[in-house]
């Protein structure tokens, strides 16, 4: 079935001209990342997970090695792993471990035995920085589809379950007595996460996943009164990264995953101004 | 416990790792009555709420609720991130939407008509308080749980508070099971009061609670009351008449004991 829907999708895509342009199909592979990385970034924020999302990107890495060995698709072997060492940090996070110690076990060590095992597979060897900067140009049209595919389903959970994530997150006690699982809303941020890394990975790599995650919701941060606003303000500030890092990565020549966080800084420090600006322009206003 | 009880504990012993924290405690709460849980610091009462809500597992024991049970629980404190913002109107819809009329009814029910718009980062701790109540409110409790509901207000607020809870009583006829540590203001307000300090000392009505022997082993005396509650060290001997005594001891460490039969100090 997937086969199937995969190249309905594929005859779709390939139809129209623009999708030849490769930064035309590199801004929209981006686009349809922060779909995803917009609303789960701000749980990733809100609940502190930032390097919760550093591990499990890290881990995808030792996903691409494995995928290799055992000849699955690469994708499937960084979900795998993503979700392996998601679950596995969540468990010993409640098991009563210190995160910071937790992450700086295992998030390293992922990274470590990822490089390790990547250098007996002399392509990906050669490719290195392709997968931890991701590789955003070569996006061909299958990927967008798998792309648009995972940060939409990934994006529709996080719909489905908002309201229940949002009481998880601002305490479970209280979720708890209004009769919610937070340990079912915890999976629910754990298997985004891990779908997110997965899709994200071709994109801007293992080490800029979380960078992704965390940088637009920040800056969201600074102009939102209420959780909804926030998330869909990261979709859109992660929309004008990829887009002015492409755009810097054309005109430069700079590498583009790259470019593509620089950008989503340049925005995150633009948008610190705007309250500061406001606050100056209303008074004047109010007087004038 | 009747059969009509809205919640009802039946012999539940609490560990945290090795050490037994609440040891074969039973208690039932009818509809529309005031329980206060009356204890120490460190006497177990918020793990025996968290028990009761579910959250704690029973190392054994068991609990029975009605069926359909809607319970609004007010926790002893919410700490807001402030990388989330979230408006007081916006928090009342958690986890459940609920209409903007009866968001300002409730808001107006515990005093913050018209402060829907605030953000909850920015509220005082008896804002925060009463917005909690508001927020419980909202789901049409057939029992309300408050922990430590006043902790952080001063007496006024305190009372206030109390006088609050039992307007929402006298309004909904919902059953009140709180927490406190503190006597004066509680007592006043209850029904039945549950004496606590890892075991049931002793319970019933405010006045025969306070003087009950293992309410003054707690609790001390008179004025001096207030600075017992601070003093108070967990060995205690039970000698009334009203022994209830859970057959489990109380060796501690450090031997202090209290001589109660002493002439109070006034």
């Amino acid at each position: 079935m997937i086969t199937t829907i995969r190249m309905i999708i594929t005859t779709i895509t390939e139809t129209p001209r623009m999708f030849d342009d490769l930064v035309t199909r590199a801004t929209l592979a981006g686009a349809g990342l922060s779909l995803a990385t917009g609303p789960l970034g701000c749980f990733v924020i809100w609940r502190r997970m930032a390097y919760f999302g550093d591990a499990t990107a890290h881990a995808a890495i030792l996903g691409v090695a494995l995928a290799l060995a055992v000849d699955l698709p690469v994708s499937l072997g960084t979900l795998v792993v993503a979700l392996a060492m998601a679950v596995t940090v969540a468990a010993l996070a409640a098991r009563g471990w210190a995160m910071d110690t937790v992450l700086g076990v295992l998030s390293h060590s992922a990274l470590a035995f990822g490089l390790v095992a990547v250098s007996y597979f002399p392509t990906v060897r050669s490719d290195l920085s392709s997968w931890l900067f991701g590789d955003i140009l070569a996006v061909g049209t299958g990927d967008l589809a798998w792309i648009w595919i995972g940060a939409g389903l990934v994006a529709a959970l996080i719909a489905w379950r908002w309201q229940a994530l949002l009481t998880t997150t601002l305490s479970e006690d209280l979720a708890h007595a209004s009769g919610l699982n937070p340990a079912r809303e915890r999976l629910v941020l754990v298997v985004a996460l891990a779908v997110v890394v997965a899709v994200a990975l071709k994109l801007v790599g293992a080490l800029l996943i979380a960078a992704m995650l965390i940088i637009p919701a920040a800056s969201a941060r600074w102009l939102a009164r209420g959780p909804e606003a926030m998330a869909v303000l990261a979709v859109g500030f992660g929309v004008a990264s990829v887009f002015l890092g492409l755009q810097l990565s054309l005109w430069q020549d700079t590498p583009a995953g790259p470019s593509v966080i620089v950008a989503a800084a340049g925005l995150f420090a633009l948008a610190g101004l705007i309250p500061g600006l406001l606050a100056r322009i209303r008074p004047a206003s109010r007087q004038g | 416990m009747s059969a009509g009880s809205l919640l009802s504990a039946t012999g539940i012993c609490i560990r945290f790792g090795g050490d037994e924290v609440l040891h074969d405690i039973s208690l039932g709460v009818e509809p529309g009555e005031i329980v206060t849980i009356l204890g120490p610091n460190g006497s177990g009462k918020s793990t025996l709420l968290r028990a009761l809500l579910g959250i704690l597992p029973l190392s054994k024991g068991s609990i029975t609720r009605a069926p359909g049970l809607r319970i609004g629980y007010v926790p002893q404190r919410l700490v807001i991130e402030r990388t989330m913002p979230l408006s007081l109107r916006r928090f009342l819809s958690l986890p459940a939407r609920v209409t903007d009329a009866r968001a300002a009814a409730a808001l107006a029910q515990v005093g913050l008509d018209g402060k829907g718009g605030l953000q909850m980062a920015a509220l005082s701790g008896g804002q925060m308080q009463r917005a909690l109540l508001a927020r419980a409110l909202l789901s049409n409790p057939q029992l309300l749980i408050l922990d430590e509901p006043t902790q952080g207000l001063d007496q006024p607020g305190e009372a206030a508070f109390y006088r609050l809870i039992e307007e929402v009583r006298a309004g909904t006829g919902a059953a009140v099971l709180m927490v406190s540590h503190d006597l004066h203001v509680v007592m006043a307000a209850s029904d039945r009061v549950i004496c606590l300090n890892g075991h049931i000392c002793c319970q019933g009505t405010p006045q025969v609670v306070s003087t009950a022997p293992e309410y003054r082993a707690l609790f001390g005396m008179g004025t001096h009351g207030a600075l017992a509650l601070y003093r108070h060290e967990h060995d205690h001997d039970h000698n009334g008449p009203q022994d209830h005594h859970c057959g489990h001891d109380h060796d501690h460490p450090h031997d202090h004991h209290h001589h109660h039969g002493n002439a109070p100090h006034v």
